[in-house]
């Protein structure tokens, strides 16, 4: 079954220099599971692929329900450098939460997942 | 000792609600006020305008701040850390004694000024001594951009804050601590913390965090259910009730608007997050990977379990350089086909620039309304109702930048059709001062603490 991120989760994102992350957290703590095992690094960096210049990092934080992604070469040289209307990566929190993943059915019924629209 | 210590927040940055300060000491009780005014380039514009008058170069607006809770840290008790003090923080403490000079109790004020931080100075002699400054995102040398750099500072930790209020102090004023030692301290001194109590030093800087953003935590610029949060226009910034094992409860006042809810908080632990296995500071590494969260009842959020680990012996270090300069120029084209208007306006714009000459070294084009955040993710922008186009240039060549400004207006005339939005007139060159951040060694930073009575 398609999910979509935005549906699942929550998110804020921000800069350090050149690099923005965007921390995820479950909806409800039982999703986290499921984040974790289909929002995976490499999937990340495919949804932005062309979209940053440099390599995708991810953390868990299973104390939170939460997954934090360092997307950099994110920001165009970042703070007063940066000529984005988003220089410091203040929303790629929901470019991120547009993903759409695919669950086994089994999964996404046996934790209320909601379809993606 | 104090059962439990209060520590509220009362600005996220330099540019927040100036009338926070005064209602965070007016609607409740509370111990100690933090409020953080340094972003990463703010200490580049201190040192500007130190340049220009030398009694300057603080945050202003702490001074007015401290003029509306001058009756609560006099009569109440309330003590105040901050980093207001920018590049001159005895002359931030000057002013802040001068607006107090005609209050009754005045001669309860003292004031600790936390120096040591400024290494402009000494930036020649650390090189000479084989301290390279190295840029720590590209690993470049400082002496690339040595002779274009407006300040260096080195962002302190907990202890001299710490000392300052040994000494009496019921205002501490530093230049740049780090946001986060502005909670701890507080709590490390009323504690009797030691030097070694990781856990408890890690908890203090997680607090810290948590409200350095001030209503960030609050329910301000919170994705979670946003609709639902009430009262944003008076709205509630945050506070810590910590008590001495490390475990704290996030919360604001009564009758404020905002929410405290453990998603508020998990949103902002994980804002402007790197490993958090090791969030580097310079009394502590915490790990943010132990953090517990749990709701205490309405607005409250029980925060225990942090555990942290000894620091590195290095201290970053703030540099600001000059990188040459920069412009952006804006344009709206109504519907129909606005995407397809405003990106014939951006093919124009960049023939007529390659035409006249002009280098740059970067040149951004954006079409707010289509996909200027989300990119590609956002779908084609056929549909749009408008389109801003955005376009901005950056390069050494100040001159090339102020030809560029003029190229916009004419496209009013001279482009694509329904165009507007151009009222603003030519697009502001402004000059870029970067961000250099670095690691010097702690044994070279002599912080010094003066308490002025």
């Amino acid at each position: 079954m398609k999910v979509r991120l935005l549906d699942i989760a929550h998110a804020r994102s921000g800069d350090k220099g050149d690099t923005a992350n965007v921390g995820v957290i479950a909806l409800e703590p039982r999703w986290y599971a499921v984040l974790d095992q289909f929002v995976t690094q490499k999937a990340v960096a495919e949804h932005f692929r062309g979209m940053i210049e440099g390599a995708v990092d991810r953390f868990e934080l299973p104390n939170l329900g939460a997954l934090n992604f360092l997307l950099h070469g994110a920001l165009d040289g970042g703070g007063t450098l940066s000529l984005k209307t988003d220089a410091q990566g203040k929303v790629y929190s929901t470019a991120l939460l547009r993903m759409v993943i695919d669950v086994p059915d089994i999964i996404a019924k046996r934790l209320g997942l909601p379809k993606a629209p | 000792m104090k059962e439990v210590v209060r520590v509220a927040a009362g600005q996220g940055f330099w540019g927040d609600d100036l009338d926070a300060p005064r209602r965070q000491v007016e609607g409740g009780q509370i111990d100690y006020l933090m409020l953080d005014y340094l972003a990463e380039v703010t200490m580049s514009i201190l040192q500007k305008q130190k340049e220009r008058d030398p009694s300057l170069g603080y945050a202003r607006d702490f001074v007015g701040a401290m003029e509306s809770i001058l009756p609560a840290v006099l009569e109440r008790g309330v003590k105040v850390v901050a980093n207001a003090g920018g590049v001159n923080p005895r002359g931030c403490a000057e002013a802040v004694r001068s607006v107090s000079a005609k209050r009754s109790g005045k001669d309860k004020l003292k004031i600790g000024v936390v120096t040591g931080d400024d290494l402009l100075g000494r930036l020649d002699e650390l090189i000479g001594q084989g301290h390279a400054l190295a840029n720590m995102e590209t690993g470049e040398p400082l002496s690339t951009v040595r002779d274009r750099v407006l300040s260096a500072n080195a962002y302190l930790g907990s202890e001299p804050i710490v000392e300052a209020l040994r000494g009496g102090a019921n205002v501490v004023i530093t230049g740049r601590s780090t946001d986060t030692a502005l909670t701890m301290a507080p709590l490390r001194y009323e504690f009797g913390w030691g030097a070694e109590s990781w856990d408890q030093l890690a908890a203090g800087i997680v607090a810290g965090h948590i409200i350095e953003c001030g209503a960030q935590c609050s329910g301000g610029n919170c994705l979670y259910d946003w609709r639902s949060i009430p009262d944003l226009a008076n709205v509630g910034y945050p506070l810590v009730e910590a008590k001495a094992d490390g475990t704290f409860v996030v919360t604001k006042h009564p009758g404020t608007g905002g929410r405290v809810s453990v998603p508020t908080v998990s949103e902002q632990l994980v804002y402007e997050m790197g490993d958090p296995h090791s969030y580097i500071t310079p009394d502590v590494i915490a790990d943010f990977t132990t953090i517990h969260l749990d709701d205490d009842g309405t607005d409250r959020v029980s925060v225990s379990g942090i555990k942290g680990k000894p620091p590195t012996d290095k201290l970053k270090v703030s540099i600001a350089y000059r990188a040459g300069f920069k412009a952006v120029g804006t344009l709206v084209y109504a519907w129909p086909d606005a995407l397809d208007k405003a990106t014939l306006a951006e093919t124009i714009l960049r023939e007529r620039l390659d035409r006249l000459g002009l280098k740059f070294d970067r040149i951004l084009a954006e079409f707010v309304g289509a996909n200027a955040t989300h990119g590609r993710l956002a779908g084609d922008g056929r549909d749009a109702p408008e389109v801003q186009l955005r376009f901005g240039v950056r390069g050494s060549d100040r001159a090339a930048v102020e030809r560029f400004t003029r190229e916009i207006a004419p496209l009013v005339l001279n482009g694509p059709p329904t165009v507007t939005g151009f009222a603003g007139g030519r697009p502001k060159v402004e000059e870029i001062v970067a961000y250099w951040p670095a690691l010097v060694d702690k044994s070279v930073v002599k912080t010094k603490v003066d308490i002025l009575a």
